[in-house]
């Protein structure tokens, strides 16, 4: 039974006064909005803190929140067939312009990521491929047999592989490896056997110290020795991870209180209203503060899997629980690293870090999985 | 292509999704108590670790003691400066922000290679490295206006010492400048902590001689601060204990005095109170401008003192080995009579020459045609050398240099003076070790007037002088008043004391007899002058060569010697003084002694003042320079 119809059979006055019949309307998902909103609402109060009480700051964030919901709220009028249809034409755009942020791409920290187009101005091609893998993947896995054939899962590999290392090459390891998870976690849905997965992630484990050797770039190699043993150059590439475990670890289970943590505060923290705002998080509202942004993360999580559990087409189930995966391997690779249980790799905490093209991606990928909720109806 | 059966792929999709969820949940839990690891088991380490960054305790300098004459007039201060620096760790572009601040202020390759060397050597991060020092008004309201175009550069202000005298006071009180690696990796731990706030450490004379008294002891600030070492708020502050002040014996009106009477001559000038071995002057010309050190002298103007033909770094004072000449004949007659080879009537008589005894070889007189009949006394007044030259043979080489070591020539005196030199006081041994040879009788001649190998600093002639003075009495010279002087040295006692009183007699006939070689110094003198001439060849000439016909260079002439002290029944006052290429002693020398004498003996109407009591400054309550 959709919402809809357990709305309509309840007797009016328990209907409330015909909100969440005006939200279906306009497509919205009341209780993922909510979700969303309160975990925007409590980002911007520790970016006000993290950001040095910079209302300017806070403002700015706000605008691209805003830019985020009106992208959310088109996509969320548009059916999912639609984006089916349009997915493999999604893919091929962004794959051309990931090939030619290699050629003429504008270099930026010594990585070519950005691309400057007439009109749109610059940015980073990653980002459409965050929706386009996934969709691909869903698309090609809905007119085929489950759980997937050997040469179908090898054809996803591809789809998923082909980008991924088109952007490590710019080189944007951590955008590559959300992408490659991005993909792979709807294999993972679409029925990949427990005993292929097993024997991906031991092969994953021989693979990576040759990945160090062979693969990574030296700044890379640098990071994931740094992680290793951050003691190692405690005032140079250490420096982050010690500064934003010690921010964590000296809030305590109370925290310092808003505004009042010493680490970010007193600039010990870098990057304290960007990657590291969890650390700032941590530090001053402890671990109340951390229970209550997860908790509003699993519900914002579970919601979106309780969406794709009610979806009405494979597409759209497959689709939906990528794009809800890849919001959840974000907060994992950010805490993750900020916690020091991962190395350092450019992921910022989902919807509280401040900028980036990422809140406008993830709203994006919000506002297909609120089309998937509300057009069922409309579906043959 | 399978038949599908989509009941079953939904299932499996939904079976994946209720999994997935499994994992979230179990992800979510394990980051949760990867949090609660640090935050609670953990929390004590990282606690410390944050207080640790956040409290910064800052050493605050003690302020440098002050070097003060004996009238307590400042020769040495410490003056607030503003400079130029700059935290690398929040410059975006070093080399950029360099550019335009030499465009906006003067900044000169030398400033450029001392920072650069600065920057390369191991510091603490966030910590200020200096660029240029002594900004005047006009940099740093330039520097201000276009400070926000590069975060990281500040203006600080220090005390930096300051040296009121320039150059009058630059070989005695010597300079500080900044520390550097090798003052600090000499320091034991306790020293290094002393100096953790200190940017100066002193180089050369008191400044380097009294460096830990004018330290004084480090203060503390606790306070804290922010990543880039901002102080937010002061916790604790344990204030500095200043460095001591050093009173020095010295008197600047008798110091500018030997100063000026010495002109733009090369030489020294010593004087000390025998009394208490006070060291009232202390001259060395030409000097150099201390000031220019203490922030980093410029490469420029290094290079012109070091190629300065003067050599305005050289502390003759202390450190010029020159012969004594004649200005030890009084010491070499005193040592005849103690051997009892002369007395004050035997005569002998000088026709110009010695011929040392059973060989051709000649040693000669200064005076062509010699002195005729000359006693001891007639030998002083008039500096015969044909005399000591005659008596030297006689006593022997072993008994003139143990009688001479008891007026501390040829080795260093003990003065509080860091780089004091020896010198040499020949004697058979030394001969021996020093040149492998034995010694000869022609040695013996040359060392009874001061020549041949003996080697002496104008201090210590002025001590030779002093301890003359006190008449035998040992008392090394010190600076300043708080030196603790203590020596070990003999005194030396004559079998007969008269010859003290005769001696002095000869030595005041030098200055104020009819036909003594100073006689035109003591013109117009209120006091009495016991004092020797003396010349110091600056390069041998055959013996048989009329030196005084060549046309020698200036700087091939002797140097010119006077000692003496006063007034001469009731010493207050030993003088040497030194006058490179200043040919005569007489000449050239002892006005320079007489005006250092006059200005600590005379009181201000030129009347000899009372020496029981100090004398008082020129300017009672201290003067600006």
């Amino acid at each position: 039974m959709s919402n809809r119809e357990y709305l309509r059979q309840l007797p009016s006055h328990q209907r409330g006064p015909g909100n969440l019949d005006l939200a279906f309307r306009l497509h919205i998902d009341m209780p993922l909005l909510a979700g969303l909103l309160a975990i925007m609402g409590f980002g911007l109060f520790v970016l006000y803190s993290a950001g040095g009480e910079s209302m300017d700051l806070v403002l700015r964030q706000l605008t691209r929140f805003l830019l985020g919901f009106i992208v959310l709220f088109i996509l969320a009028q548009i059916p999912p067939r639609t984006f089916r249809f349009w997915s493999p034409v999604l893919y091929g755009i962004g794959l051309l312009m990931l090939i030619l942020v290699l050629v003429i791409g504008t270099e930026a920290k010594g990585a070519q990521r950005w691309l400057s187009l007439p009109g749109i101005g610059r940015f980073q091609p990653s980002e459409i491929m965050k929706i386009a893998v996934p969709a691909l993947v869903a698309w090609f896995f809905r007119d085929r047999a489950l759980p997937p054939s050997m040469a179908n899962t090898f054809v996803a590999l591809m789809i998923i592989l082909v980008p991924a290392m088109l952007i490590g090459r710019q080189p944007d390891l951590g955008t590559a490896l959300l992408i490659a998870m991005s993909g792979l976690v709807i294999l993972f849905m679409a029925g990949l056997s427990w005993r292929v997965i097993g024997a991906s992630v031991a092969g994953a484990a021989i693979a990576a110290p040759l990945m160090y050797f062979y693969v990574l770039h030296d700044y890379q190699r640098r990071r994931v020795d740094t992680f290793l043993n951050p003691e190692a150059d405690p005032l140079g590439a250490g420096w982050n991870i010690i500064q934003s475990k010690t921010a964590i670890g000296s809030g305590g289970i109370q925290g310092k209180g808003w505004l009042n943590g010493t680490q970010s505060q007193l600039d010990f923290l870098p990057e304290s209203h960007t990657d590291f705002i969890f650390a700032v998080l941590s530090e001053e509202l402890g671990l109340l503060g951390i229970l209550l942004l997860f908790s509003l993360y699993l519900f914002v999580i579970g919601r979106c899997l309780w969406i794709s559990y009610h979806a009405q087409d494979l597409f759209s189930r497959l689709f939906g629980a990528g794009l809800a995966l890849t919001f959840f391997i974000y907060i994992l690779v950010n805490v993750g690293m900020v916690s020091g249980l991962l190395p350092v790799v450019g992921v910022p905490l989902p919807l509280i870090s401040y900028g980036g093209t990422s809140i406008v991606t993830l709203l994006a990928g919000f506002g297909i999985l609120m089309s998937v909720h509300t057009h069922r109806r409309l579906m043959g | 292509m399978r038949l599908r059966d989509r009941q079953r792929e939904s299932q499996i999709i939904q079976m994946r999704l209720v999994w997935t969820l499994v994992f979230v949940v179990i992800v979510l839990a394990s980051l949760v108590s990867r949090i609660v690891w640090l935050q609670w088991a953990q929390h004590d380490r990282f606690r410390a670790l944050a207080d640790q960054n956040r409290v910064q305790t800052q050493p605050i300098a003690p302020p440098r003691g002050l070097i003060l004459d004996r009238h307590s007039r400042i020769l040495a201060d410490n003056q607030p400066d503003f400079s130029l620096v700059v935290i690398p760790e929040q410059l975006r572009d070093m080399e950029a922000a360099l550019e335009g601040l030499s465009e906006l202020i003067d900044i000169d390759e030398d400033q450029l290679e001392r920072f650069r060397a600065q920057l390369s050597q191991r510091r603490r991060p966030w910590e200020p490295v200096p660029l240029r020092s002594r900004l005047t008004a006009e940099e740093i309201a330039l520097v201000a206006e276009a400070r926000h175009e590069w975060p990281g550069v500040r203006i600080e202000a220090e005390a930096i010492r300051h040296y009121p005298y320039g150059e009058l006071f630059s070989h005695l009180i010597g300079y500080v400048n900044r520390i550097n690696v090798q003052d600090i990796s000499a320091m034991d731990e306790a020293t290094l902590a002393n100096y953790s706030g200190t940017n100066f450490y002193g180089r050369a004379g008191i400044e380097r001689q009294y460096e830990s008294e004018l330290h004084g002891s480090v203060g503390y600030r606790k306070a804290e601060t922010n990543a880039r070492g901002r102080v937010q708020q002061v916790l604790d502050e344990t204030p500095p204990v200043a460095g001591r002040d050093i009173t020095l014996y010295l008197d600047l009106d008798v110091q500018r005095a030997g100063w000026n009477a010495l002109g733009g001559r090369r030489g020294a000038a010593i004087a000390i109170d025998p009394r208490d071995g006070g060291v009232l002057a202390f001259i060395s010309r030409p000097g150099f401008d201390p000031n220019l050190f203490v922030t980093g002298i410029s490469l420029r103007d290094y290079g012109a003192y070091r190629e300065d033909p003067d050599r305005p770094l050289f502390n003759r004072a202390l450190q010029g080995q020159y012969p004594p000449g004649s200005t030890i004949k009084s010491m070499m007659g005193l040592a005849a009579l103690e051997a009892g080879v002369t007395n004050w009537q035997r005569t002998i008589q000088d026709p110009g020459f010695f011929r040392l005894p059973g060989t051709a070889r000649v040693f000669r007189d200064w005076k062509r045609g010699g002195h005729g009949k000359v006693d001891l006394h007639k030998a002083i007044v008039e500096s015969c050398d044909t005399y000591f030259y005659d008596a030297s043979l006689k006593m022997g080489i072993d008994h003139m240099s143990d009688f001479l070591s008891y007026f501390n020539l040829g080795r260093r005196t003990g003065i509080d003076l860091q780089g004091e030199l020896g010198g040499i006081l020949p004697s058979r041994q030394w001969k021996q070790s020093a040149r492998r040879s034995s010694w000869f009788h022609g040695d013996t001649v040359n060392t009874s007037i001061g020549q041949g190998y003996m080697l002496t600093t104008p201090l210590q002639l002025a001590q030779a002088m002093a301890i003359s003075a006190r008449r035998g009495k040992q008392k090394p010279p010190q600076v300043a008043m708080t030196a603790k002087a203590a020596t070990e040295d003999k005194d030396l006692t004559l079998k007969d004391p008269n010859n003290w009183q005769l001696m002095e007699a000869a030595l005041t006939d030098v200055i104020h007899g009819a036909h003594g070689t100073a006689r035109a110094a003591g013109r117009g003198a209120k006091y009495q002058i016991a004092g020797k001439t003396g010349t110091a060849q600056v390069f041998s000439l055959a013996s048989d060569v009329e030196y005084k016909d060549l046309d020698v260079s200036e700087r091939l002439r002797d140097h010119a010697l006077f000692v003496a002290f006063a007034p001469a029944d009731n010493p207050a006052i030993a003088v040497a003084v030194l006058v490179e290429n200043g040919e005569s002693g007489g000449r050239a020398a002892a006005p320079v002694a007489r005006a250092i004498m006059d200005a600590w003996l005379l009181d201000g109407k030129g009347n000899l003042r009372d020496l029981s009591k100090p004398r008082l400054s020129s300017a009672a309550g201290g003067e600006s320079p």
